[in-house]
């Protein structure tokens, strides 16, 4: 039935995945020109939340390795970019990401080797005190990394060719979604590759993995480093989008949001990243939305927000354990078996197609 | 000379209350294998009650009183209403669910006290003692956060070490089914093993609050520390979780007397780090044998 490319296709993470990429991308750019600027700005925002989610969710849903930390890893990167950005050096701005990107990878192999020795609450314990030590350095040295007030850089400027008229939130919002989208790629070719297998080895079980001659250390490590550089690269679009970074942007409540907005969107899951990068960019909005709609006294109607956004988290955890990416998969198999019997001409798939639902749902619902 | 006494006597006895935080979580870890980050807002929560009893005209010793039982129907609360129904989830599901009952409590707090942080009373004196004429930065109200603190943390190794109740407790933590299977109502134990931990932890935040102020987020960074001490001791030990809290109290005091209070979080960081590479499940934990 299936012509040729269609199977090699299907056959060919590679391939699929950069289909979907350019896809996405076309997508982006019909998109970014119908938003006016404020939209396009939440979806730059929503770009480097997604960096940092995917990054998080392949090291806790592949690797099975918690961190409280990655707010820390966007400070290195958000740093580095404005260092690179600014003044002295001056980069321009993708050389000034590929520079934080690097940055965020040196700091984060030894911190990784550290992370591989510990387990389970004592690697959330470490990464806590990361998030929360590390921004303390821009104390320590005012003088390089600016103290409280911290680094600005120049907004970045769209290149001549794209028109006069090409707005600056437009052209941020492709800067991050650029970035979004090879974090995107990268991460599905990893996961769905040998080393995403040897991933999911050590999470299942480290004993039996490093029997079948997995270096469990190793492999763990790879995958910490691999979230930080993802990390970094938020924190970079972050800078480059804000045009300003200081160590009040990055405080413990960051990474634990970070963390929320992975296990609600779907821990383990590219897709879920992408829900979860949205309610990180939407909840605040709506939350408030919704306060500011009841007429409240000042403790209660500043004090709401918080609260809906407690009861979001206690709610999904209770409710949906599995976060958005679940609750849509378990929705979809009870329907899809549905539709299949009622339309009655759908053959039974062969037992080799149904091996890998998961991937063929991420490809699907990734394309918006 | 003066400054090292003074940093000495100030670090054990912040040491004392991130000990009883420490405690607070280590007790909760081994009853249900939860790592409690709402222990801070529960904390929080029950000290503004106790300043809310206080301030409408009763005593210290009610309040004191009032915090710590309102922190031990808090924690039965909280065990029996949500979190056991993700004791048996993956462990991040669990963490989750107490941000989002730290983010709720906090955001209750400032509702009904608002977020202006307010000034509690202390117990004793906050002048300090005079010897030979240079007065101590010790207080009398030092003395006894000390004296409650290794009060509560002896009675707490009775409760474990010399009571059925306590035998039975550790029974449920370590083994549930073979717990159930000698009678033991393991579901009660659980939700006792919070109640206790909580209670614990209000504790810490009555002694506290003289120093900090009473706000919804004034006790995070004891919090923070206070899970930092408990990492540092081995999350199964509650002697572990004395010695981290007054090795943490004492280290954080001199950084932050000679080097500056900014640098603080840093220390916590470089201290847990060297200790965790060496003992990667911290200092009092038992070696445990991984089965294939």
């Amino acid at each position: 039935m299936t012509s040729r490319p269609l199977a090699l296709f299907r056959g060919s993470t590679l391939l699929r995945s950069l289909a979907i990429v350019v896809v996405a991308g076309v997508v982006l750019y019909v998109v970014t020109d119908s938003l006016d600027s404020y939209r396009n700005l939440q979806l730059a925002y929503g770009g480097y939340y997604f960096c940092v989610l995917a990054g998080l969710t392949v090291l806790a849903g592949s690797s099975g390795q918690i961190s409280l930390g990655q707010g820390a890893f966007m400070a290195v990167g958000a740093y580095a970019f404005c260092k690179l950005n600014a003044a002295p050096v001056a980069w321009s701005v993708f050389p000034s990401l590929v520079g934080a990107v690097v940055a965020t990878v040196l700091v984060g192999i030894p911190v990784g080797a550290a992370a591989s020795r510990l387990r389970g609450p004592y690697l959330a314990g470490a990464t806590l005190a990361f998030a929360v030590g590390l921004p303390a350095l821009a104390d320590k040295f005012p003088a390089f990394l600016g103290g409280e007030n911290g680094l600005s850089v120049n907004p970045p400027t769209p290149p001549s060719w794209l028109g006069t008229n090409f707005s600056l939130e437009r052209w941020e919002a492709w800067i991050a979604c650029a970035g979004a989208l090879i974090v995107a790629f990268v991460l599905y070719n990893l996961t769905h590759s040998a080393v995403g297998r040897s991933w999911r080895a050590v999470r299942d079980d480290e004993i039996a993995a490093s029997l079948s001659g997995l270096r469990v250390g190793r492999r763990q490590t790879l995958a910490f480093v691999i979230s930080a550089a993802c990390a970094g690269l938020g924190g970079g679009l972050l800078a480059a989008v804000l045009q300003l970074t200081s160590p009040g942007a990055f405080p413990l409540q960051l990474s634990l949001t970070l963390l929320a907005g992975v296990v609600i969107g779907g821990l383990g899951s590219l897709v879920g990243a992408v829900w979860g990068a949205a309610l990180l960019v939407f909840l605040p909005n709506w939350t408030n939305d919704l306060a500011n709609s009841f007429s409240l006294s000042g403790n209660v109607s500043h004090n709401l927000p918080i609260a809906i956004y407690g009861v979001v988290l206690i709610g999904a955890m209770l409710v949906w354990p599995s976060g958005i990416q679940g609750a849509l998969r378990a929705i979809g198999r009870t329907i899809r078996p549905a539709i299949a019997s009622g339309g009655g001409r759908a053959a039974p798939e062969p037992a080799a197609d149904k091996a890998e639902p998961a991937n063929d749902e991420e490809v699907k619902a990734s394309q918006p | 000379m003066t400054k090292f006494i003074d940093l000495t006597l100030n670090g054990i006895s912040t040491g004392a209350i991130y000990a009883a935080v420490a405690l607070a979580l280590v007790l909760i870890w081994r009853s249900t294998r939860v790592v409690n980050f709402a222990q801070g807002a529960m904390l929080m929560f029950t000290t503004f009650i106790a300043s809310a009893v206080i301030n409408s005209g009763g005593s210290y010793v009610l309040g004191f009183v009032v915090a710590l039982a309102s922190g031990f129907v808090l924690g039965a609360i909280v065990e029996r209403g949500v979190v056991r129904r993700v004791e048996n989830a993956p462990p991040l599901n669990a963490v989750i669910l107490t941000l989002g009952l730290y983010t709720l409590l906090v955001a209750i707090a400032g509702m009904i006290w608002g977020n202006t942080p307010r000034s509690f009373p202390a117990a004793f004196s906050l002048h300090g003692y005079t010897v030979g004429g240079t007065t101590l930065l010790f207080t009398p109200n030092d003395t006894f956060i000390v004296l409650v603190v290794i009060a509560v943390a002896a009675a707490l190794a009775f409760l474990f070490r010399a009571t059925s109740l306590g035998l039975r407790m550790r029974g449920a933590a370590f083994s549930p089914e073979v717990a159930r299977l000698l009678g033991v109502r393991v579901g009660r134990m659980l939700t006792l093993g919070w109640a206790l931990a909580a209670m614990v932890g209000s504790l810490a935040g009555v002694l506290v609050a003289p120093s900090v102020f009473l706000g919804p987020n004034s006790f995070d960074p004891i919090l923070i520390i206070g899970f930092v001490a408990a990492v540092l001791g081995g999350l199964d030990s509650p002697p572990g979780a004395v010695v981290g809290g007054l090795v943490l109290g004492l280290a954080l005091s001199y950084v932050s007397g000679y080097e500056g209070a900014s640098l603080v979080p840093l220390a916590a960081l470089v201290i847990l780090v060297i200790v965790l590479m060496f003992r990667p499940t911290g200092l009092f934990s038992a070696t445990k044998e991984r089965r294939v």
